[in-house]
């Protein structure tokens, strides 16, 4: 167990940068989740940790050393793979093992630890099968006892759910989310879906074109999103977000209706985002914004509405309650719930 | 599966038959012919012929130069599966660290199994002739006796090595797939286990690479035993002595040279039959080896 700091850590290939400097502490047995869209650099970034990919700029330390310069294998690392990366021809025993015999650990040792891997994870009745006698779920799980019984002072997984169906995933989700609360490992995990994101983490890295657009708690994240990346990112459905003109404290809207909103700046324009669960009916009369719904969605808890911004073509999503007799064509007038107005500046998309 | 009728019996023939026709006459007729010559002696000019049973087999079984050369192809096959399977596989190995010029590096690689065997024979020949071969005389500076006219030992190297040349390609080409064929992450996995390059190479590529290894073995096998003539006859023919004459070899010899056409069907039967029975294993075993999950 240890420690992990990236200081400004950069990667360039043939001169093209593909992180941009990315400078973090990870505290010993924290769970930090690196969230983004595909190409954002997220597993390289989680490849340069665990030193299958070069580090053009920036240090990595892990523990107290700095680990720049050495083989993955001396790192003290485990990682998870997205394949699983299991080897086909030996058992499942012997793809635990592969790493024990390599440090030379005495073979009771090994057993020992081989053992109490396979409880955790319910691997017993399949040791001396193959990989390829496995289904998906079970292939995840040797992976998994693979990196446990290294006992590494880091956890690495890349992706690692996202071969599953969508059952297995939930299930795996939470077993990972145990193993850690369990283990008190340090883990870097890589993953696109904001659910397992939002629901694995201690703390977020959202990135986004190789840029950290915010390190913080899922919490913090969803809450006060440091740019207007992260806030389309990070939720579901996605927030609302669209440019209005403030004068004098007033936001003009799309469609031309005025509505007063607190923290605008004195004139120019800026971006208004709003989540669809965020948003209250309201009477008509005062200060809302107008909505014409589309089209609903009824999913039996809540439902969905879809609509424009009477006036204009801006698309607006709504949460509504479950027992809404909305439809298409209505005409609801929403606010914002108090504090649950987000403003972002539209050259930097920086929150305001 | 949907069966297809034609609707008359004379049209499957009909398109089977070039097929039929090559393998007829190229195949079943000159074995049918070998079968029948191998129970007959015949004299040197083809007039008259008589019966004798088995009798060229036991004579060829005992005779000392048969014994020589099943030795000398074993000896000759052996090393020649060996060095051009591992020389294919370091070179495929190292052709996957390459990163520019990849395709180039491949192109060049393959190039040598386009020249014909007697050629490569010649090249060989050329290049370590005694009196005016190229590289034979940086050899006879480096304090060697050089002359593979009348050194066995040395002919048999120079065979060997032109063989093994003409065959690395083709290896090369097969052990490239099947390195590909092996995900990379399984290599990072090794990496973060703690296994060094080399480790990972035993424990993890050559064990995945078994069904190409083995097939190749198979594969080269019969090449040194049966498609080296054309290099062994333009290299030394055989000589000097016999310490360069294979089994082939000497079927030729005997049956085209020496026109003892009795003893060299005799010996061209037991070839068919080493060949049928090698076919047969390779099929069995690779049936069992070549599938991997």
């Amino acid at each position: 167990m240890a420690h992990i700091q990236l200081n400004d850590l950069r990667k360039s290939y043939a001169g093209q940068e593909v992180i941009h400097g990315i400078t973090m502490d990870i505290s010993n047995g924290e769970f930090v989740v690196i969230v983004g869209p595909s190409g954002c650099g997220k597993s390289t970034l989680l490849r340069m940790v665990a030193g299958l990919e070069g580090i053009s700029a920036g240090t990595i330390s892990i523990g107290d050393r700095v680990v720049n310069d050495l083989e993955p294998r001396e790192r003290d690392i485990a990682m998870v793979f997205q394949n699983y990366a299991l080897y086909p021809h030996m058992s499942v025993r012997e793809n635990m093992a592969y790493g024990l015999k390599i440090a030379k650990m005495p073979v009771a040792e090994i057993d020992a630890r081989v053992a109490k891997a396979a409880t955790m994870l319910e691997l017993e009745p399949y040791l001396d099968r193959k990989p390829r006698a496995l289904s998906g779920g079970q292939r995840q799980r040797v992976a998994m006892g693979r990196a446990l019984v290294r006992e590494p002072a880091a956890f690495l997984l890349d992706e690692p759910l996202s071969n599953l169906d969508a059952k297995l995933r939930v299930q795996m989700r939470l077993q990972i989310k145990e193993l850690h609360q369990r283990t008190g490992q340090t883990t870097l995990y890589v993953t696109h879906d904001q659910v397992e994101a939002m629901t694995l983490a201690d703390r977020l890295i959202v990135m986004n074109k190789g840029v950290a657009e915010q390190i913080a708690t899922p919490h913090e994240v969803y809450t006060n999103p440091a740019s207007e990346f992260v806030a389309g990112f990070i939720g579901s459905p996605a927030m609302n977000i669209f440019t209005v003109r403030a004068e004098a404290g007033v936001a003009v809207l799309p469609g031309g209706q005025r509505l007063p909103l607190p923290g605008l700046p004195a004139s120019g324009e800026v971006r208004l985002g709003l989540r669809p669960e965020d948003m209250v009916l309201v009477e008509a009369g005062t200060p809302a914004i107008p909505v014409v719904l589309k089209s609903v969605e009824w999913l039996g808890a809540d439902a969905f509405g879809y609509g424009v911004i009477e006036g204009s073509e801006v698309l607006m999503t709504l949460r509504l309650p479950g027992n809404t007799v909305a439809k298409r064509g209505d005409r609801l007038h929403v606010a914002a719930a108090e504090g649950r107005i987000h403003l972002f500046s539209p050259a930097t998309g920086k929150r305001l | 599966m949907r069966r297809t009728v034609f609707p008359h019996k004379l049209l499957p023939w009909l398109l089977l038959a070039p097929q039929l026709a090559i393998t007829l006459i190229f195949f079943y007729w000159p074995a049918a012919q070998a079968f029948r010559q191998s129970v007959l002696r015949e004299d040197p000019f083809g007039l008259s012929s008589q019966f004798v049973g088995l009798a060229n087999f036991r004579k060829v079984l005992n005779d000392p130069a048969y014994l020589n050369a099943l030795q000398v192809t074993v000896v000759f096959s052996v090393l020649v599966a060996f060095f051009a399977l591992g020389i294919a596989l370091f070179l495929a190995v190292q052709a996957e660290k390459i990163i520019r010029g990849k395709g180039l590096y491949r192109t060049m690689m393959i190039w040598p199994y386009a020249v014909a065997p007697a050629i490569a024979g010649m090249l060989w020949l050329f290049m370590f002739n005694p009196s005016f071969g190229t590289l034979a005389w940086p050899l006879r500076q480096l304090g060697i006796n050089w002359n593979p006219l009348l050194d066995g030992e040395q002919a048999m190297a120079l065979v060997v090595a032109a063989a093994t040349w003409k065959q690395i390609s083709y290896n090369f080409l097969f052990f490239v797939a099947g390195l590909q064929a092996i995900p990379k992450s399984l290599l990072e996995a090794a990496a973060i286990d703690g296994a060094s390059r080399r480790h990972a190479f035993w424990t993890i590529v050559f064990p995945l690479l078994a069904p190409t290894t083995f097939f190749l073995l198979v594969v080269n096998t019969v090449y040194a035993l049966f498609d080296t003539f054309g290099i062994i006859h333009a290299v030394t023919g055989g000589g000097p002595g016999r310490s360069t004459e294979t089994l082939v070899y000497k079927v030729y010899n005997d049956g085209f040279v020496n026109l003892i056409m009795g003893d060299s069907a005799a010996q061209s039967v037991i070839l068919m039959v080493i060949v049928i029975a090698l076919t047969a294993f390779q099929f069995r075993f690779i049936e069992k080896r070549v599938h991997y999950g």
